[in-house]
């Protein structure tokens, strides 16, 4: 029986998160960490908020976008401080930190999904 | 001693491994760009985590929200926003730089020029920001 190695399915995971976070992280960010605080724009009122990411769709998107963004953030962690600081010899204490947190990252986000009203 | 080259014999010479810095990625720029370029995971995992904050915010109620505006007001948080920014934006572009390596597209039996590839990650990421600025701050 052939043995199959998850790496391919990490990769693709790192790819679909580096997309994802790449298209919709920086205009986020700017919104809220920026413009709002900066008085640039007046921030969005409450309701306006809520509605958006009620929507069933969006809450989706949130899912898909802080989970594959999390898996994105673990392969590239892993490998960095295997190039960087050449500690490739705690390769699985280290795949399982961060693809352990990633995991529970995705569950955070759809707990907090899941509680919006 | 055999006179076949080819034999085998216990005798093995030592690895020639010349020991590498932890800070080798600090004696040329185009490798401190790399690990700038592979640290900029560390700010998509924040803008991650300061979402999630924002939905929680969100669903906590109105004050929650309110409290969660002005902490995002804060100096350490604003500095952080505004770093997280430009890596993430600097993730972006790399990312998308490096689209015509990572894809190649077919229309029939024509392979789509890597330029338009890349155009149209570009026009995309453009498309989405416009979109969730006019769902979150222009409706």
């Amino acid at each position: 029986m052939v043995k199959r190695h998850p790496e391919p399915f990490l990769w693709l995971l790192f790819s679909a998160g580096g997309v994802i976070s790449a298209m919709l992280m920086p205009i986020l960010l700017l919104l809220f960490g920026i413009a709002v605080p900066l008085r640039w724009m007046v921030a969005p009122d409450y309701e306006h908020v809520l509605r958006v990411l009620s929507n069933p769709l969006t809450r989706v998107a949130l899912v898909a976008v802080a989970a594959l963004s999390l898996f994105h953030w673990a392969h590239r962690f892993r490998h960095t401080l295997y190039d960087g600081l050449q500690i490739k010899h705690l390769n699985e204490v280290i795949a399982l930190v961060s693809y352990g947190v990633a995991v529970l990252g995705s569950l955070a986000a759809v707990y907090a999904v899941w509680r919006l009203p | 001693m055999t006179s076949d080259p080819r034999a085998y014999t216990p005798y093995h010479p030592r690895w020639l491994r010349q020991p590498v810095s932890t800070y080798w990625w600090l004696g040329k720029w185009s490798y401190f760009r790399f690990i700038m370029r592979e640290s900029s995971c560390m700010f998509v995992a924040w803008a991650v985590l300061y979402l999630l904050l924002l939905v929680r915010a969100v669903g906590r109620g109105s004050q929650s929200y309110d409290a969660f505006l002005n902490w995002s007001a804060t100096r350490w948080v604003l500095t952080m926003n505004v770093i997280a920014f430009l890596f993430v934006a600097f993730h972006a572009v790399t990312f998308f730089e490096a689209v015509p390596q990572a894809m190649v597209v077919h229309i029939g039996r024509h392979r789509v020029p890597g330029y338009l590839v890349k155009g149209g990650h570009y026009v995309a990421w453009a498309a989405a920001s416009a979109v969730v600025a006019w769902l979150l701050a222009g409706a």
